[in-house]
């Protein structure tokens, strides 16, 4: 019956050492830039106080330009498309690799050899690997020259480098290893039995995958889409390089208000970025529950 | 194991002149005292130099530590972060190295130390276009913006009111400065290209860029507003919110357009744009247009009929900063106009503060490529010995008298900046 206590000595040892480091390095610091979002500003300083002008600043014009969108809601509006875009893509391409390793390759040791050779990307910085696209993608690029070489086109494609199709691409390629390796891991759990007696049940291959396989990879898939949208909706790095700087995202306003010193605003993107990046979440975890799959 | 041995000096020395004096009687008192630089010199001097990496160079370390013993820590950072670092953590640096623009939002934080003019050896010297206004020849130049001479003094010691006038206490004492414009791919543009409102000629479409930093950003802006014949600021540095409305419609309208191909924030980004040519006209850097020569790819500085927009930036202290530290600030800052580094900033493309100084440190030929527009005799070199112009070649837009004798304005940080920054962001989600 003593076991059934939660609040014992060991249970507090073993939850103390992480929470202290969440508490200090995470729900403080948070607190701060929460307050600081409410605080007034000038030009070389802070101002404690209790305003929304940072939040009314934020908002501005959302209402006078109905029906056309205000800069926050266009900003928001094309970090949820580019989020929506390369979850889709890492996603159709995660999944397929993950069934592939998880159900094609045999023996474990090539499963591991093979999951390992996709990290490969993961060994070189994540700007190096961005930039690399450039002399590939861009107007002088070797795409460009190739297909004109080819005779498939006569003048270069603009859109290639610089653009909405850029963006997506890189993120694809920098993170659609997030979805692999939960969905891969959630995937050699399956027992194996119960696809033979799918089989055996005369399901067609796409009614297995359909039926048995998608419904019990589910919480690899919730995991790997909360990792690529949480860092997409994030992402300023990325959008800036391979957009020219000419895309907006939520990261790019708070980086641009810090860059100003206006400390308030920025914690006000900050917090307004959260609460979209928890709702989604909080949506994704209303249709599957990772603790109770898991 | 090198500390243990200085210390270990520094007690025998000590110690020696402790006996001397001793033995030496009533002559004691002044041994010990001319004994004392030298137990300071034994010291390391270092000093914590914030700043952009512009002049923070590997070769003015060398030379500095040779001539004055001297070490410098060199911090670098973007100017934006420079500038959060000076307010938000002053105690983390010595001397400070910023732009003239800056001093709006860092004199009035009380977080750096004005220098005294009387202990700047070579003050007097330094070039008018700071001090006054005008060039050594008493051409007056553009004041638009924040141009140096508005920020360069303070009323008092300890004041945070910039004076009207010359006084004793210096904000920033200059380090380098330029006149940016902007630059063209001659080969890709097989024209010639005379004015500013070039950057948004459809011609280019697809193929222009502008910084994306927001304060240096909209003044190209306004350049180009000013010479299609748009508007006429009376200030394009201080713009009132309908002025900054009417400068982001015009870039809203062309970015919608399509005719920048990027933006740019950093050096290296501005080069491979140029380089690559995704783009053939853009605001650029002076050594930027270099780095990409150096590729073997013409691009020219190209001087423009509106002139020029210029940047400067100087070095002061932090407040943190006293005794034998603020001593050796001053030496650095003395060193620093002496000449050998004016030289060598000027051998780069920048132009230094003191101009008789630096023009003993660099051959005739180079004073007349880099200073008077003259044409090369033999090929100019780079500080690291490779080769930048060949003989016979002559520096874009000509002498310093030609160039710093047509700025229109200067960077400059707004009064409606929180405003202009908002605007900015509107006009990058656009």
């Amino acid at each position: 019956m003593k076991t059934k206590d939660p609040f014992t000595l060991p249970a507090w040892a073993q939850v103390g050492p992480f929470a202290f480091v969440f508490g200090l390095f995470f729900i403080i610091p948070l607190a701060f830039v929460v307050m600081v979002s409410f605080w007034d500003y000038t030009e070389y300083s802070l101002v404690p106080d209790f305003t929304l002008r940072s939040y009314v600043e934020t908002f501005e014009g959302c209402y006078d330009q109905l029906p056309g969108l205000c800069t926050i809601l266009k900003t928001y509006v094309s970090t949820v498309k580019f989020c929506f875009l390369v979850w889709l893509f890492t996603l159709l391409i995660g999944f397929t690799i993950a069934y592939f390793l998880a159900f094609h390759v045999q023996s474990v040791t090539m499963q591991m050899t093979l999951a390992l050779i996709s990290t490969i990307p993961f060994w070189t910085s994540n700007v190096i690997r961005m930039i690399s696209w450039i002399p590939l993608l861009g107007r002088n690029g070797l795409v460009n020259q190739g297909l004109i070489k080819l005779g498939v086109i006569k003048e270069p494609l603009e859109w290639l480098l610089y653009s909405d199709f850029a963006v997506v691409l890189a993120f694809v390629h920098l993170f659609t290893f997030f979805m692999v390796i939960p969905i891969f891991n959630s995937m050699a759990r399956i027992d194996k039995r119960l696809i033979e007696a799918a089989y055996d049940a005369g399901a067609t291959g796409w009614q297995t995958l359909w039926t048995v396989i998608i419904p019990l990879a589910k919480p690899g898939i919730v995991i790997g889409s909360i990792f690529v949208i949480t860092i997409v909706m994030g992402d300023f790095v990325t959008v800036g390089v391979m957009g020219g700087q000419q895309i907006a995202s939520a990261g790019k306003i708070i980086e641009t208000r810090l860059g100003a010193l206006q400390f308030p605003p920025a914690a006000a993107n900050a917090v307004i970025l959260l609460a979209v990046v928890l709702l989604i979440i909080t949506a994704m975890n209303r249709v599957v529950d990772i603790r109770k799959e898991l | 194991m090198t500390d243990e041995t200085i210390k270990t000096t520094r007690v025998s020395r000590r110690s020696v002149l402790k006996t001397a004096g001793a033995v030496a009687g009533a002559a004691a008192g002044s041994g010990a005292i001319t004994g004392f630089p030298a137990v300071w010199s034994q010291e390391k001097k270092v000093l914590r130099y914030l700043g952009t990496a512009v002049n923070q160079a590997d070769d003015i370390n060398k030379q500095l530590l040779k001539d004055t013993g001297i070490t410098l820590e060199y911090i670098s950072a973007t100017t934006d972060d420079v500038t959060k670092r000076v307010i938000t953590q002053p105690n983390s640096f010595d001397v400070l190295d910023t732009e003239y623009f800056s001093l709006k939002k860092l004199i009035p934080s009380g977080n750096i130390l004005a220098l005294d003019a009387k202990k700047i050896k070579e003050f007097d010297n330094i070039t008018p276009v700071f001090t006054k206004g005008q060039l050594p020849n008493g051409k007056v130049i553009g004041d638009q913006g924040t141009a140096p001479k508005k920020v360069m003094f303070l009323e008092g010691k300890n004041s945070t009111k910039f004076a009207k006038g010359v006084t004793e206490w210096v904000t920033l004492i200059p380090t380098t400065y330029n006149a940016d414009t902007l630059g063209i791919r001659p080969d890709l543009i097989k024209r010639p290209i005379e004015s500013w409102k070039e950057l948004l000629n459809p011609e280019f479409k697809g193929k222009a860029s502008i910084l994306n930093i927001p304060s240096i950003g909209i003044m190209d802006a306004a350049m180009v507003v000013e010479a299609s014949g748009l508007y006429k600021y009376p200030d394009k540095g201080n713009m009132t919110k309908q002025e900054i409305d009417l400068t982001m419609k015009v870039l809203t309208e062309a970015k919608k357009a399509g005719q920048f191909r990027a933006f740019w924030k950093d050096f290296n980004e501005s080069v491979n744009l140029m380089a690559s040519g995704e783009t053939v006209i853009q605001s650029m850097w002076s050594p930027a247009v270099t780095a990409v020569r150096s590729k073997g790819i013409p691009c020219v500085f190209q001087p423009l009929k509106e002139g020029y927009r210029s940047w400067a930036s100087g070095f002061c202290m932090s407040k943190g900063v006293t005794g034998k530290k603020a001593e050796w600030a001053y030496e650095f800052v003395n060193w620093f106009l002496s000449g050998w580094a004016g030289a060598y900033l000027n051998r780069q493309g920048y132009y230094s503060a003191v101009l008789p100084t630096a023009k003993k440190f660099m051959t005739e030929d180079e004073w007349g490529f880099w200073m008077e527009g003259k044409a090369a005799k033999n090929d100019i070199k780079a500080p690291d010995g490779s080769l930048l112009e060949k003989a016979g070649s002559k520096r874009d837009g000509g002498s310093y008298d030609d160039r710093m004798g047509n700025v229109a304005c200067w960077n400059a940080v707004m009064d409606e900046n929180d405003y202009m920054v908002r605007k900015w962001n509107e006009f990058i989600a656009a």
